[in-house]
Formats: structure tokens, C-alpha cells, sequence
């Protein structure tokens, strides 16, 4: 059973969302996507500074397993990316909530995230 | 729902992430395949591979049998007890129908064939036999485990009792021998010394917890992928099947030539495309850029020639912390090329196709 946190939204796709307190949102993979990839070999995030659109790919997560690609939740400016994975991807499979995020962006409209999925709905998305 | 192993409930109740493998279900790691890989290149660790198929040949005709399927000769071992030999079965055209090792035992020899290949290796060696006097019996209630790594044998020596032990201990590389009912063979499918147990199924378990309780890592079909790519060892399937010539498949090494009186199936064939010289061979990639090569991706060659080839196996290198594959490419291919990866051409450098030897690095 893959961990799903209550608190974050998500897309079919396996990525997650956080909007943090001062508005931003962080992005990352869920606990299922990082189990399904196995032992995860490299994180390509965008640039900082990228501008990105929902629902476009932004970046690529590679296994020993398959590559696969990773999409934006939200439209926005990346501001931040996680570093530690340019030497360490295996904390993505570690801690996939919480220290393996993989970049962070200012919105331009958090109201994109309305017609994400629910922390239920995408538990009941991986049931299938 | 596969054919199961007799460790199959003990990895079950291990953590193991099950695989279907030529219909049998195998464990694919117990977690982490990374840390499974640097478990054996740096101490022990083990893997079921009772799913390969072993078939014992007995009776006067077992030498000169062999002798006729397979393009290595027995001959090297017939006079050597324990001794192994690796060896193509060709077809008639030259394909390779499959890689197998032989070893000679004290009433003939066994063989150690590729799982996915089992029905048809079994119907080929019947199919041949007539005319030899020989028994040709498949060995499917033994398990197999191989115990891999610097400190494999020693591990295995532990747990082992003192008769079998001392045998162990004499034990060449290349080599087996058997004691009471367990045959083990100093060979193994990752660049690292270590043991191939065969035994009977209802022994397989106790052997493995004993081996598990003295430290030994297992280990599953993930890390068995990149350990032997890392060794430049081919797996069937990928750098050869029954349309490619042992020729192009860097196996033209494990073909006897002599005796020229030696016919073996197949021989005509190679030997024709001896004498024609072949076009393609098979090298080793190295990709320092991110990224993972993978079989199928396109190889193209520098220069107007444009030439291209194709990834025939590809991972990530846990001991080298890169990209490995190995390639069919064109023969005179020079030090470096491109693979298409993602619609984007990624330089990637050419060399022999082995990357790792007893854990070391033989490419920086």
C-alpha cells in the first residue's frame, strides 16, 4: 500500500502538489510513482527562472527501469530545484513527500489546482 | 500466475517485488536492485535462478553427441572430471539458439540452458540424438542458487558441512564438483568470483536461509541485469538469437575451429561467413552525459558514412555511476558515436564491450 498524504493534490500522471504558506507550490512524485520506477538514477528538473504552463512536461525522471516524463500541476515561474538530487536521486524513492521534491514555482493562478485530484481521488486512480 | 520456485514463499515474505519471466515468477529485487549490485560487487549476494534449465547427457555416445550440437568442443573437458566450457548451440544457418556452460561429470556431462529457451533446447537436443546412444534427462526437481561475490565462497564454506566445504575449497575457477546430493560449480554470471549451487528443490531452502543468516544479500533479476552487462556478458534474447551469428556477437571465441574433422552443426555456415568476414560487430557504450541507454535505441556514426547500428542491452552502471549498453554497430566503427534518445543525439563513447572486472572499473 503506497503512501498518499491528505494534504497535497495530484495529478493522474503521479505528480504531486504542495501549496506552501507563502503561496508557493512544491512538485514532486508520489510514493507509488517512485515504487512502480524502482531505483531511481537521475532527476532532469527545468531551470530556474523556466516559465511553465499546467499540464506540460517539465522535467524527466529516470530508473534503472524507464524514463518517464513529468508534468506540471500548475502554471507558474520555477523558482527553486532540489539540488541534493543531482548526487542522491534515491532520495525520490526515500522520502518522496518530503526531501526528494523536485522543484518549486511561484503560480499565476493557484486556481488551477481546483480541477487537480484530491488525495481520495487519486487513491482510488491508483486502485485500478 | 508462473511457475514457482521452491524459495518462492520465502521471497514472498521477504519484501521481493515478483516479475513474470518466461512464465515463471521471479523476484525482480527485495527493495533497493542498486544496493543488491554493490552487495555482490563488494561481499555476497545470491539469486534463485532455479528457473534455468538443467539437462544431464549420460551414455557412451555423450562426448561425440556434444561433440555434433554444440560449436565448442567437449573434448576440451571430456578427460578433465568438473571441468566447464561455455558454448554456443548453433542451428544449421548459424544462429545461435542459445548460450549454455557444459560441465563434465562423473557419467557424462550437465548443461545449464537459458530458461526462456527450455522447450525448444529440449526438443532440439531429442531431435538430434537419434543415432548417438545417449539419455538425455532434464533435472527440473533440482533448484538452482547462485552465490556471487568476493566473499561468496567463503560465505558458502560457512554454512556448509566440513566435507563439503574442503571440496569447495579445492574447487578451480571453472570448475565443480559434487558432494552427496549438491553440485556446485565455481561459475557464475557476474564478472565476481563465486558458486552455482544445483540441488535437489527440497534442500533449497534450508541453504538459502543459512546463506541468508550468515549475510549474504539476496539478490533478484534487476541487479542479475546490470552485473552482467557491467561483465560484458550476453544475454540471450538480446546480443544474439537464432537469426545472429556467434561471429557477430562476440562469441567468435568459443568456437572450435580445430579439429576441421569436427562437424558441428552449424559449422558450414560460420565458416562461410569466416572466409566472406562479417560487416557489424558488437561493442560496449559508455554515456557520460545523464541519461540511460536502453535496448533498441538507434546508434548512429560520425562522419558522411552515417552509418547505424542499434543498443542491443542498456543500463545504468551502479559501479561505474554512468550508462553502459552494448551495440550492434558497423564493423571499423571509431571511439565515439551518438545515440538517439528522445528525439536528441547523445555522444556517447565506443570501447570493448566489457566495463567491470572484480569490482573494478576497466574503462576510465
Amino acid at each position: 500500500m503506497s503512501e498518499v498524504r491528505s494534504e497535497l493534490k495530484y495529478l493522474s500522471s503521479h505528480e504531486w502538489a504542495r501549496v506552501e504558506e507563502d503561496g508557493t507550490v512544491t512538485i514532486g512524485i508520489t510514493d507509488h510513482a517512485q515504487d512502480s520506477l524502482g531505483d531511481i538514477v537521475y532527476v532532469e528538473t527545468p531551470e530556474i527562472n523556466t516559465v511553465i504552463a499546467a499540464g506540460e512536461q517539465v522535467a524527466v525522471v529516470e530508473s534503472v527501469k524507464a524514463a518517464s516524463d513529468i508534468y506540471a500541476p500548475v502554471s507558474g515561474e520555477v523558482f527553486a530545484i532540489n539540488e541534493s538530487l543531482e548526487d542522491e536521486p534515491e532520495i525520490v524513492n526515500s522520502s518522496p513527500y518530503d526531501d526528494g521534491w523536485f522543484f518549486k514555482i511561484k503560480p499565476s493562478d493557484l486556481s488551477e489546482l481546483d480541477s487537480a485530484l484530491s488525495a481520495d481521488g487519486y487513491s482510488a486512480a491508483i486502485e485500478d | 500466475m508462473g511457475n514457482k520456485t521452491a524459495l518462492h514463499q520465502w521471497h514472498c515474505d521477504n519484501n521481493a517485488k515478483l516479475v513474470d519471466f518466461s512464465n515463471w515468477d521471479m523476484p525482480i529485487n527485495y527493495g533497493s536492485q542498486l544496493q543488491e549490485h554493490h552487495a555482490v560487487r563488494q561481499a555476497a549476494g545470491m539469486f534463485d535462478v532455479s528457473h534455468m534449465t538443467v539437462v544431464d547427457i549420460t551414455g557412451d555416445d555423450a562426448t561425440v553427441y556434444l561433440q555434433k550440437l554444440l560449436a565448442n568442443d567437449v573434448a576440451r573437458i571430456a578427460q578433465v572430471p568438473g571441468k566447464a566450457l561455455y558454448s554456443a548451440m548453433l542451428n544449421e544457418h548459424g544462429g545461435v539458439l542459445d548460450d549454455l556452460i557444459v560441465y563434465r561429470t562423473e557419467h557424462g556431462y550437465r548443461t545449464v540452458v537459458n530458461c526462456a529457451t527450455r522447450a525448444q533446447d529440449l526438443s532440439w537436443l531429442q531431435q538430434h540424438s537419434s543415432g548417438f546412444d545417449v539419455v538425455i534427462r532434464e533435472r527440473d526437481e533440482l533448484a538452482m542458487i547462485a552465490v556471487q561475490g568476493p566473499q561468496a565462497i567463503e560465505r558458502v564454506k560457512q554454512v556448509v558441512d566440513t566435507a563439503a566445504a574442503a571440496v569447495i575449497a579445492q574447487c578451480d575457477v571453472f570448475f565443480s564438483a559434487t558432494v552427496d546430493e549438491v553440485f556446485f560449480a565455481r561459475t557464475g554470471y557476474t564478472g565476481e568470483d563465486g558458486l552455482e549451487i544445483i540441488l535437489p528443490s527440497s534442500q533449497a531452502v534450508v541453504l538459502w536461509e543459512a546463506l541468508f543468516a550468515n549475510g549474504v544479500v539476496p539478490c533478484g533479476l534487476g541487479a542479475r541485469d546490470t552485473l552482467r552487462l557491467e561483465a560484458g556478458m550476453n544475454l540471450y534474447g538480446h546480443e544474439m538469437d537464432e537469426t545472429v551469428s556467434p561471429l557477430v556477437a562476440n562469441m567468435a571465441w568459443t568456437i572450435a575451429w580445430a579439429p576441421e574433422t569436427r562437424d558441428f552443426i552449424g559449422r558450414s555456415a560460420i565458416e562461410s561467413q569466416r572466409s566472406a568476414g562479417v560487416d557489424t560487430q558488437l561493442v560496449g557504450l559508455v554515456m557520460e552525459a545523464k541519461g540511460v541507454l536502453r535496448a533498441g535505441q538507434s546508434v548512429v556514426l560520425p562522419g558522411a558514412s552515417a552509418g547505424r547500428g542499434e543498443i542491443t542491452s542498456g543500463t545504468f552502471s551502479p559501479t561505474l555511476g554512468k550508462s553502459i549498453a552494448m551495440a550492434r554497430v558497423p564493423a571499423g566503427i571509431g571511439d565515439y558515436c551518438d545515440v538517439e534518445i528522445r528525439h536528441k543525439r547523445i555522444r556517447v563513447n565506443v570501447v570493448k564491450p566489457c566495463f567491470v572486472r572484480n569490482g573494478r572499473s576497466l574503462i576510465d
